[in-house]
């Protein structure tokens, strides 16, 4: 399988008066032709660095000393703005997630979805019915008569299907989902993610999920990468992280989801003390600091351990699983 | 045990038109209900949970508690006393503490953590022996140490945030704690710790509090009983374990499967509703949850249920209820 989306040993700083923060150390992340891939962390982990990064929208402040990011085979930063241009929204395009802040409120959705295809040859009437049938397909009624309608006139769930219809209606090759569920109820949360699995496998898109929610990436994903302090520190096949991770913060992590829990517990897991700073991070292991495993040798940079097949763990003591 | 807090069929409305166009719609339409015949008890030292989905009313429900919205009907007493007419909110407000959404926003920006933890004293005017003393002992409880007195909101994450809210609220010794979501935003490393922080405090200081939330997950761990809303009123009560477990009302039932579940392995056997919560100006008649409902029979569109006793336990507000049976079919 060929890969759609390709990060390699990718770091992003940004300069700050206190130095060079590290808001992505050597990162490397494969997303393959049509394959499904979370990447969960917590805030602070790089995930929004990492959005920015993919599309070059990267704020001004920002340097990437090393690394490369290609998109079916090119390389993302070293493309010229004009070809940036052609790229986003109709190779590579994201859903957001808050559909009330990355819709224009003064725009008409029709408008909107027009803009989006302004490259298309075509006429006027032509391109709104295609965005028509893309309204439709997401699943919203009346597809034809909300062309006119604006982004308040919706609600939430509607926005957030909008929102994946404008990312979808170019056909993209790669589709970043930002946390589209975060700002939406549990039962349409549920909705959503049934929608990008059909959408899925329709378009053949690759998706790259990125949230914070296990439950959603358990669900939805083929492969996770977990991040922790810009940092990836395991990745693997879904099920092979979930129901056996090696690293310690994966496994901390996943204990902390009162989800998990069936019985009633007085004291609830946490991680104890906080991110590290990233302008100046420790060496060796960069959870070393919260970790209750740490040991000497976690003051050296830990290897990538492969564990089995292709699921591994940035952990000097991570063990190689039997199974 | 008796109800600390106790409300009848309470009512709150919204304007829903303004200017000329008020004028001229009917009476009916001027005003939506965002609390339609809310009727709950809080026993003393409970934890109720109030969950339901965006629009629901949840928040709503604690800022009418507090008087921070005005009532439309029906009545509020806490602690035997009616809080309809016009009451010293002053008073009330010492005894009722408040936990408000947002952790960081609602600090305020400019005051320090000292001040912040301060400020319920400030505002009933108690003089205080030792103010600093006082402050650290506030933040100590809450888990904070003495050095972040003179940080700023903006210097704190979510987490320690979330813990001067906590320090904030139980500055004066309140009987309740009206707590609208104190999780979110949170991570789920950081949840834990809050959630604790809060287990604590209750079972140290005998609090009654009741938490609005949206997140499943921790309604286990938290909460004595469960109340879930639906457009403005309540369509379940009832202990926590049977409502986690036997479900009686579908719209429950659907909530409590709609929880993605950080396991690959789980069965994903789970009611998928159609469409989306309607708008509070255009109830469904009957049963409001009738169109979403993948049991509805043709008399639930006509005829509205009402709170009733549920042969699992609580209270639940359907003409036919799931049962044991219905649930494994």
């Amino acid at each position: 399988m060929s890969e759609a989306l390709k990060v390699e040993d990718l770091s992003v700083h940004y300069d700050t008066r206190e130095g060079a923060l590290q808001a992505l150390r050597d990162v490397s992340i494969t997303v393959p032709e049509g394959g499904i891939v979370g990447v969960v962390g917590e805030s602070g982990c790089g995930k929004s660095t990492l959005i920015n990064a993919l599309l070059q929208l990267l704020p001004e402040n920002a340097t990437i000393p090393a690394g490369r990011i290609t998109l079916q085979g090119e390389d993302v930063t070293r493309a010229g703005t004009r070809r940036l241009r052609q790229m986003r929204g109709q190779e590579i395009s994201v859903v957001f997630q808050d559909p009330m802040t990355s819709l224009n409120p003064v725009l008409s959705i029709g408008r909107q979805m027009r803009d989006i295809q302004y490259r298309q040859q075509g006429s006027r009437a032509a391109k709104d019915s295609r965005s028509a049938a893309m309204l439709g397909r997401v699943g919203i009624p009346d597809p034809v008569g909300k062309l006119a309608a604006y982004p308040h006139e919706l609600s939430g769930g509607m926005r957030q299907r909008v929102a994946i219809a404008m990312a979808a209606l170019m056909r993209p090759r790669v589709l970043i989902a930002d946390e589209p569920t975060t700002a939406l109820d549990a039962t349409l949360e549920v909705q959503i993610i049934e929608l990008l699995k059909e959408l899925q496998q329709e378009i053949g898109c690759a998706i790259l999920f990125i949230s914070h929610h296990l439950g959603v990436i358990a669900e939805l994903c083929d492969r996770v990468v977990v991040m922790y302090a810009g940092v990836a520190v395991e990745e693997g096949p879904v099920a092979d992280v979930f129901l056996r991770p090696g690293h310690p913060y994966t496994i901390k992590l996943i204990e902390c989801d009162p989800g998990k829990l069936k019985e009633k517990v007085t004291d609830l897991p946490s991680i104890p003390g906080s991110l590290p700073d990233l302008t100046d991070p420790p060496a060796g292991c960069i959870f070393r600091p919260r970790c209750d495993r740490a040991t000497e040798i976690c003051a050296t940079p830990p290897p990538r351990k492969g564990l089995n097949g292709a699921h591994w763990a940035a952990c000097h003591h991570a063990k190689v699983d039997k199974a | 045990m008796t109800a600390l807090l106790s409300l009848r069929d309470v009512v709150v409305e919204f304007p829903a038109l303004r200017g000329l166009k008020a004028l001229l719609a009917p009476p009916e339409k001027r005003r939506v209900r965002a609390l339609d015949g809310i009727s709950l008890d809080v026993l003393a030292g409970e934890t109720l949970a109030v969950v339901g989905e965006s629009g629901s009313g949840k928040t709503t429900l604690a800022r009418a508690i507090n008087g921070l919205v005005p009532l439309a009907g029906g009545q509020v007493s806490f602690d035997g006393m009616a809080l309809d007419e016009s009451p010293d909110w002053h008073a009330v407000r010492r005894r009722v503490a408040m936990m408000f959404q947002d952790p960081v926003g609602s600090l305020s920006p400019r005051k320090t953590v000292r001040d912040l933890v301060l400020e319920p004293f400030a505002i009933h005017g108690i003089r205080l022996q030792n103010r600093r003393d006082k402050a650290v002992e506030l933040l100590a409880d809450a888990g904070l140490g003495p050095d972040f007195l003179h940080r700023y909101p903006h210097q704190l994450s979510g987490g320690q945030a979330r813990r001067v809210g906590v320090a904030r609220a139980l500055a004066l010794t309140p009987a309740l704690v009206l707590a609208d979501e104190p999780t979110a935003g949170l991570d789920v490393s950081v949840q834990g710790e809050i959630l604790n922080l809060m287990n604590r405090i209750k079972a140290e200081h005998g609090l009654t509090t009741l938490i609005i939330t949206h997140n499943l997950n921790i309604l286990r761990h938290i909460a004595d009983r469960i109340a879930v809303m639906y457009l403005g009123r309540i369509v379940e009560i009832g202990p926590v374990e049977r409502l986690l477990s036997d479900p009686a009302h579908p719209y429950t039932r659907a909530l409590m499967a709609a929880n993605p579940e950080p396991d690959p392995t789980a069965r994903r056997e789970r009611i998928v509703l159609k469409g989306e919560t309607p708008a509070l100006n255009a109830r469904p008649p009957g049963c409001e949850f009738h169109p979403r409902c993948p049991v509805a029979r043709p008399d639930c569109a006509s005829r509205a249920p009402v709170l009733e006793p549920a042969t699992t336990g609580g209270r639940v507000a359907c003409h036919y209820p799931l049962t044991k049976e219905t649930l494994s079919a």
